[in-house]
């Protein structure tokens, strides 16, 4: 089991992020730190402010105030694009893909292929069936629209967009929410052939059995702030609940299992 | 001219899944040839329209004489609804075209006639390229509006349809303006606008020639690269379809000859412009960014966002290529008219509407293609070409239309429920 060693300079790390929405404070004061080939669960209620935390770490909300390092270099992560540019991929909990493209169209989306200005149907197609073939996903007609395909499938559409690209900084909103038992173990099983490829993992999930199975550390949230972190070798499902539930850290943890608060 | 093949919408002439070459039964050929069974439907449709009316019309409808009419009438709607397709696969709608056309057509007999009043044809040139540039001007504005204020474009663009309608009077307080040059009558199709037999042959050929070339390119590469195809006979069914159809095209318009010379006319000159805006924009949809990131869009603006694409500069230029294309509807029916008149191209948006959503464009967002609206344009054309043959009053036009437009949507709905059963 790996945490960030003290002293090395984390992947990726949040310091003081704030964002509010009207009157409503999403986000206050956050601070998340993620080592390469680390797994963090990110848990948390309905509204605890996870989805805003990873809209801003993927370029899709710009934060009100805080800073995000990668490396120990503040970055400015203004759009989407500017987040994919520095290797920081993002598979959100709705399924964002366009139902009415095809597979490659889908990988591909936003970073075609070109040749001579032109979409390069052939080389997409290729690619994307090499990277479905090395993630191990069986998909016939990558020319047909996705819409009818499982729910599993188009998430490990979503993945291999990931891959292909490059991740160094994965965010994976509750992946697997909308899936099914073995399309779950399916896209586990992914998660950790990344970790082993050194690939740094956010993971949003509800399912704190299968956070404590895939996750090296876990920070809980509440209410737009962070409760606290610990390893996941260092404490047991209940007190993780009850962080969650209460919103505070258990008198018995030390303070040092949440590194960065 | 259009091809059957799969999937319309994007991606190249594909095979069907991998494992289908060698000997087929029956219906695995019919599977093999991967119609779209949209378009096939559409065809037949026509096909089985143009008969009915030739019986009705005692052998008068398929001569050349007439379908080469139908082909000019066709021409305006037929410029207009490949446009009209990308609005509304990105889930917007635009009422204003009829207005924009009587609008810059309007400004194009003002410009035609009071500012190059002499016959030449630059002057023709300029007109066209100011009255494009106004339609474009028009069209953006109206894409920004919508993109960033965040204004639903059905009212934007209703509001654009009073005012633009207006504007056509105003230029001319409600005067016709009338003739214009000869040089931009051509635009029309009239006395001059056709490009006689030998181009004709000559863009007929060129036209096979590159279906051909790429047909045979696109085999080879996807076969080099061990991508699926099509089976060889299969591929030779569609490459042989396409080429016949370019073949009969010309021989029709080749069929139709000048009474004063006795030559033949050849493809009337907005034929020639409705055919290569509808090339050009299947190409743009199939082929590039820009029409991959229409579909995108359409399918899901919120997975288009993420991925990074410029939503609002891509309304924008939706917008602004639908004004373009209006414009150019334009000066299409301004130079047929000969006349600049305040009322041209009233309840055109309609009409394109129309064609756009009997041609499978859903008003849902996310599906549509290029050739099925192109088809239904010549749908629509061919029910009033052929009612007018057969004298029935202007009334039922409409009535029919609007039959056909109400039958094709309740065929999608009903086929979209036994797909989702
Ligand atoms: N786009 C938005 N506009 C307004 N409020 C929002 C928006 N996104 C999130 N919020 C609010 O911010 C808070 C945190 O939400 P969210 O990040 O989605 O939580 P989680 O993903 O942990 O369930 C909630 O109170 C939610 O209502
Ligand atoms: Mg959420």
């Amino acid at each position: 089991m790996t945490s960030p060693p003290q002293g090395s300079t984390p992947l990726i790390e949040t310091r003081g992020l704030s964002k509010s929405f009207g009157g409503v404070h999403a986000l206050e004061n956050v601070a998340v730190s993620l080592a390469p080939g680390e797994v963090l669960g990110l848990l948390g209620h309905n509204g605890a402010g996870k989805s805003t935390l990873i809209k801003m770490l993927s370029g899709a909300y710009i934060a009100d105030a805080g800073q995000i390092l990668m490396n120990g270099q503040e970055v400015r992560l203004t759009s989407p694009r500017t987040a994919q540019r520095l290797g920081i991929e993002t598979i959100y909990q709705n399924l964002a893909l366009a139902d009415n493209l095809d597979v490659a169209s889908n990988i591909f989306l936003g970073r075609e292929l070109l040749r001579g200005g032109v979409l390069d149907e052939d080389s997409m197609e290729l690619e994307a069936r090499k990277v479905l073939d090395r993630l191990k996903v069986n998909l016939p007609d990558l020319k047909k629209p996705v819409f009818n395909l499982s729910g599993g499938q188009r998430q490990c559409i979503a993945i291999s967009r990931a891959i292909y690209f490059k991740a160094k900084v994965l965010i994976m909103d509750e992946p697997t929410a909308a899936l099914g038992p073995q399309e779950t173990e399916q896209v586990n099983a992914l998660i950790r052939s990344l970790k082993q490829e050194g690939v740094g993992i956010f993971l949003i999930s509800h399912d704190l059995h299968d956070v404590f199975d895939l996750a090296d550390r876990v920070t809980v949230m509440k209410n737009g702030r962070v409760v606290g972190s610990a390893r996941t070798d260092a404490v047991t499902q209940d007190e993780v609940l009850e962080m969650i539930i209460a919103g505070k850290v258990p008198g018995h943890l030390s303070p040092s299992a949440a590194p960065l608060n | 001219m259009t091809r059957l093949n799969n999937d319309p919408q994007h991606g190249p002439p594909t095979g069907p899944p991998t494992g289908l070459s060698g000997p087929a039964a029956p219906a695995s050929v019919l599977a093999q040839l991967n119609l779209n069974g949209r378009l096939v439907f559409m065809v037949l449709a026509i096909a089985g329209i143009w008969l009915a009316f030739h019986l009705l019309t005692q052998g008068t409808f398929m001569t050349s004489r007439n379908l080469w009419n139908l082909s000019v009438q066709t021409a305006s709607v037929g410029v207009m609804v490949s446009g009209m397709v990308l609005i509304i696969v990105m889930r917007n709608i635009d009422l204003s075209i009829g207005s924009i056309l009587g609008f810059t057509g309007m400004a194009m007999a003002v410009i035609n006639t009071r500012i190059f009043p002499q016959d030449t044809w630059w002057g023709a040139v300029l007109t066209l390229l100011l009255g494009l540039a106004l339609g474009t001007l028009v069209g953006v504005i109206q894409g920004t509006w919508v993109a960033t204020l965040g204004v639903p474009s059905f009212i934007v663009t209703l509001g654009g349809l009073l005012m633009f309608r207006g504007g056509a009077w105003l230029l001319t307080s409600g005067q016709t303006v009338a003739p214009l040059s000869e040089s931009f009558q051509v635009l029309g199709g009239g006395l001059n606008g056709s490009i006689g037999g030998p181009w004709s042959w000559a863009v007929g050929g060129l036209l096979m020639a590159a279906l051909l070339w790429t047909d045979l390119r696109t085999y080879q590469q996807r076969a080099r690269r061990g991508l699926p195809n099509r089976s060889v006979p299969v591929q030779a069914l569609f490459t042989g379809g396409s080429l016949l159809l370019v073949l009969g095209f010309i021989l029709v318009m080749n069929g139709y000859a000048d009474p004063r010379s006795g030559l033949p006319r050849g493809i009337p000159v907005p034929v020639l412009i409705m055919l290569a805006v509808t090339a050009v924009m299947m190409w743009v949809v199939r082929a590039t960014r820009f029409g991959r990131y229409v579909f995108a869009y359409g399918g899901n603006p919120e997975a288009a966002r993420l991925a990074g694409i410029n939503t609002q500069q891509l309304t924008i230029v939706v917008f602004g290529l639908m004004g373009l294309l209006a414009a150019l509807a334009g000066a299409i029916q301004t130079a047929r008219l000969n006349a600049g008149t305040n009322s041209t191209g009233t309840l055109a948006e309609l009409s394109v509407i129309a064609a756009a959503v009997i041609g499978g464009t859903s008003l849902a967002g996310g599906t549509g293609s290029i050739p099925g609206a192109f088809l239904g344009a010549v749908l629509m054309a061919s029910l009033i070409n052929g009612m007018l043959l057969l004298d029935l009053p202007s009334a039922w036009q409409n009535v029919v239309q609007g039959l056909v437009l109400m039958l094709a949507v309740t065929l999608d709905v009903v086929m979209q429920k036994r797909r989702a059963k």
